[in-house]
C-alpha cells in the first residue's frame, strides 16, 4: 500500500484538475476513497495517451529512486522515503480539502439544496451550513425558491390578440409571477419547467378570457380574470406536480386592438357627452324649480297680507306699480272730446330713441287742448 | 509473486486501469430524472427507476446500480414530463369559420421498453405524436360551431382530444398528462379583418345609442323640472286666481316698463292715457 503512494503524484494533479462534473453523469465509483480521483482519467478515453505519460514518469521515478531504498532524489526533491511521505501528506491534504469543499454546503436563506446520493434523492437542505457526503457520492442542486420569476406576455412589444367569449378581439399584455414551492419536484418532475409555466399560464389566460365578454375584459372584470387565471394556472401546474407556485397574474393592458381603438374612444367620448348633457339638464331643473319655489313663496306671503285687507292692498299695489311704471315713461293724456282725432306719430315714437321721443310727444298733443306734462326723465 | 509484479509500476498501472474500466462498466448511476432500460445482448431484461405513479422520490429505484460488464447495455430514457408543441393548426368549425390553434401536450414515458420497441428512441416520440395531436385537434374542433370553441365547454373538448391522443400514445408506452390549447386566433387576413370591422361598427353603434340615451335622459329631467315647477305654481297661485291675475299683472308691468330694477327694456316708452284710465280716476277731481 505504501508503494501506491509513490505514484500518486501524477494522478493527484489530474484529480484537482477534473471538476466533479463528469462524476455526476456516468461515473464509475466502484472504488471509493483515495483510489477515486486517479481512477478517473484512465477510465475515460485517454487510455492511449495515458500510459506513455505514465511510463515517462515512472521511468524517471525508477531511474532515480531505484528500488525504493531511496537516497538520491531527482531534481532537488528530497530522498525517496521522504518523497513518499510527502506525497502521502499531499494526497491526504488534497483529499481533506476535497471532502471539505464538497461536503459542506452553504445554503442561503432564500435557497434550498436538493441532495442526491448516487443520483437517488436523499433529502432537501434547508438554509444554513449543511453537511452531505463528499462530491462523487452526493450531488447538491441549489435552487432559489424565493426569487420571484416574472414571465411577460407578449415577450416583445407586439400585439397579443386574444379572442373573448363574445367573439371579439382584445390586445392583452400581462405578466405572471411565480416562485418554487417544492424544489424537489421542480428539479425532478418536468423536463422544461420554465417553458411549462409559460405555456400553462398562456393557456389559462386564453381559456379564461374566452369565457368573458369584451366589456368585462377591458373594463371591470380584470381583477376577476387575474384571479381566475392564477387559480387555473396553479391547478394545471399542480397536475404536473411541477413544484411551482403562482404568486400572481397581472394584466398590464387589456384594450381594443390598435387599429380600431378610435371607435372605442368614440364610445368613451359619447359617454362623456351624455353625462355632460345630463348634468346640464339637472342644473336647469334645479334652477327652474328653485325659481318656482321662490315665486310661489313670495306670492304666498303677499297673498297672506292681501287676504287681511283685500281692497286696500289691491289698490295700494296698483298705485305703487303704476307710479313706478309711469314715472319712468313719457306720458300723454288725451282727453277724449268728440271729433278730435289724435295724430300720433306712432312709427316715430317707436323708432326714435329716448331724447327725441321727449320732444316729439308734445306735437300731437298740441292739437288737442290737453294738459300734458313732459317726461320727468 | 504478486508483490513482485506490483512493484513494477507498469504492471500495477495496467491492473489499476483494468479495474477502473471494469468498475465503470459495472456500476452506473441512475438519476431521479431518468429511467434505465438494461439490455442484455440487445434484449431488454429489466428497467431501473421505471415510472410508477405516486412513488415519492428517494424510493423510486434511482441510485447506484450494478450490471454485468460488457454484456449489459443501458439505454437512458427521460422520466420527466415532456413537452410537445403544435403550432398554427388551422381548424375549420362547422359553420365554416377558420381558427388558428396553437396547442401543446405534456407527456411522460411510462413504459420505456414498449416505447423502445415501438419507436426506437425517445427523440422520435414528438414526431410520432405531433401529427396525431394535429388530427385529433382538427377532428374534435371541426365538430363544433365557432362559438362553442370559445365557450367553457372547452375542457370537455380537450378531454376528448386527450383521449384520442392517449389511444395512440399507449402504443408507444407514453402517457399523455395533459392537452391544452395555448392560443386560438383568427387567421391573419380576411377573418381577422372582418372581425375587427364588426367590432368597430358595433362600437360606433354603441356611441350613437349612448348619445341618444343621454339626450333622452336630459329631456326627461328637464320635463320633470318643468312639471314640478308648474305644480308648485299651481298650488300657490290656485288659492286665488283673481288675485294672482292682478299680482302677476303688476309684476309684469314693472318688468315691461323697466321699473323692477332689472335690466332696462329696449326702446323707450311713451304712454298715452285716457282720463278714463283707472289710474287717473282721481285726476280730474271727480265728484268734488
Amino acid at each position: 500500500m505504501t508503494i501506491f503512494s509513490r505514484w500518486f503524484r501524477r494522478p493527484d494533479i489530474l484529480a484537482t484538475e477534473t471538476p466533479k462534473g463528469p462524476w455526476g453523469g456516468s461515473g464509475d465509483d466502484g472504488n471509493s476513497g483515495p483510489r477515486n480521483p486517479w481512477a478517473q482519467p484512465p477510465g475515460g478515453r485517454k487510455t492511449t495517451a495515458k500510459p506513455t505519460a505514465l511510463d515517462e514518469f515512472l521511468r524517471k521515478a525508477r531511474g532515480s529512486g531505484g528500488g525504493g531504498g531511496g537516497n538520491g532524489g531527482f531534481g532537488g526533491l528530497p530522498s525517496g522515503a521522504n518523497a513518499r511521505a510527502l506525497w502521502a501528506i499531499g494526497v491526504a491534504i488534497i483529499l481533506v480539502v476535497w471532502v471539505l469543499f464538497t461536503s459542506i454546503h452553504q445554503i442561503g436563506p432564500q435557497q434550498r439544496g436538493v441532495v442526491t446520493y448516487f443520483g437517488k434523492y436523499a433529502g432537501t437542505l434547508d438554509p444554513g451550513v449543511r453537511l452531505t457526503m463528499p462530491a462523487p457520492i452526493a450531488d447538491v442542486t441549489v435552487v432559489d425558491v424565493q426569487k420571484i420569476r416574472t414571465d411577460n406576455f407578449p415577450v416583445g412589444d407586439g400585439e397579443n390578440l386574444t379572442l373573448t367569449g363574445d367573439q371579439n378581439i382584445i390586445d392583452l399584455a400581462y405578466s405572471v409571477r411565480w416562485d418554487i414551492s417544492d424544489p424537489r419536484d421542480y428539479v425532478f418532475q418536468l423536463a422544461e419547467p420554465n417553458e411549462t409555466v409559460r405555456a400553462a399560464a398562456e393557456s389559462a389566460m386564453r381559456a379564461v378570457v374566452a369565457t368573458t365578454t369584451l366589456d368585462q375584459a377591458i373594463g371591470t372584470g380584470r381583477t376577476v380574470i387575474e384571479q381566475r387565471v392564477a387559480e387555473l394556472t396553479q391547478q394545471i401546474l399542480n397536475d404536473y406536480k411541477s413544484g411551482v407556485r403562482i404568486q400572481g397574474v397581472a394584466i398590464k393592458q387589456a384594450a381594443a386592438p390598435a387599429r380600431i381603438v378610435e371607435d372605442f374612444n368614440a364610445v368613451t367620448a359619447a359617454q362623456q357627452e351624455a353625462i355632460a348633457n345630463l348634468n346640464q339638464s339637472r342644473s336647469y331643473a334645479q334652477q327652474v324649480v328653485a325659481r318656482a319655489q321662490g315665486e310661489a313663496a313670495s306670492f304666498d306671503k303677499v297673498y297672506e297680507q292681501y287676504k287681511l285687507a283685500p281692497e286696500v292692498t289691491r289698490r295700494r299695489m296698483y298705485y305703487e306699480t303704476m307710479e313706478a311704471v309711469l314715472a319712468k315713461s313719457d306720458k300723454t293724456i288725451v282727453e277724449t272730446p268728440g271729433g278730435v282725432v289724435p295724430y300720433l306719430p306712432l312709427s316715430n315714437a317707436k323708432r326714435l330713441p329716448n331724447p327725441e321721443a321727449v320732444q316729439s310727444t308734445p306735437a300731437p298733443a298740441a292739437a288737442a287742448a290737453a294738459p300734458q306734462s313732459g317726461a320727468a326723465q | 509473486m504478486n508483490a513482485v509484479s506490483f512493484r513494477n509500476p507498469i504492471v500495477a498501472g495496467i491492473v489499476a486501469l483494468l479495474l477502473v474500466i471494469l468498475a465503470a462498466s459495472t456500476f452506473a448511476i441512475v438519476p431521479e430524472t431518468k429511467q434505465a432500460v438494461i439490455l442484455r445482448f440487445g434484449q431488454p431484461i429489466r428497467t431501473v427507476n421505471a415510472w410508477t405513479p405516486n412513488t415519492p422520490f428517494g424510493q423510486t429505484g434511482a441510485g447506484l446500480i450494478a450490471r454485468v460488464p460488457f454484456v449489459d447495455r443501458i439505454v437512458w430514457i427521460d422520466k420527466r414530463v415532456q413537452d410537445l408543441e403544435l403550432d398554427n393548426t388551422l381548424v375549420l368549425s362547422t359553420d365554416q369559420l377558420r381558427l388558428e390553434v396553437d396547442a401543446y401536450a405534456r407527456y411522460r414515458i411510462v413504459d420505456p421498453r414498449k416505447m423502445r420497441n415501438a419507436v426506437g428512441s425517445e427523440d422520435r416520440i414528438p414526431d410520432q405524436l405531433r401529427p396525431i395531436l394535429g388530427s385529433a385537434l382538427r377532428n374534435e374542433l371541426g365538430k363544433r360551431r365557432f362559438v362553442e370553441l370559445l365557450s367553457p365547454e372547452r375542457s370537455e373538448l380537450m378531454d376528448n382530444i386527450q383521449k384520442g391522443l392517449q389511444r395512440v400514445a399507449s402504443q408507444y408506452g407514453v402517457e399523455i398528462v395533459d392537452v391544452r390549447i395555448k392560443q386560438a386566433n383568427l387567421p391573419v387576413g380576411l377573418p381577422l379583418e372582418s372581425a375587427l370591422k364588426r367590432m368597430s361598427s358595433a362600437r360606433q353603434q354603441e356611441a350613437i345609442t349612448i348619445r341618444a340615451e343621454g339626450q333622452k335622459q336630459a329631456q326627461i329631467v328637464r320635463a320633470q323640472a318643468d312639471a314640478d315647477s308648474a305644480k308648485i305654481y299651481a298650488e300657490s297661485f290656485g288659492k286665488d286666481a283673481d288675485f294672482y291675475d292682478f299680482y302677476r299683472a303688476m309684476q309684469s308691468y314693472r318688468h315691461t316698463f323697466g321699473a323692477d330694477g332689472g335690466p332696462a327694456p329696449e326702446g323707450s316708452t311713451s304712454i298715452i292715457l285716457s282720463p278714463n284710465n283707472s289710474y287717473l280716476r282721481e285726476f280730474e277731481g271727480r265728484g268734488r
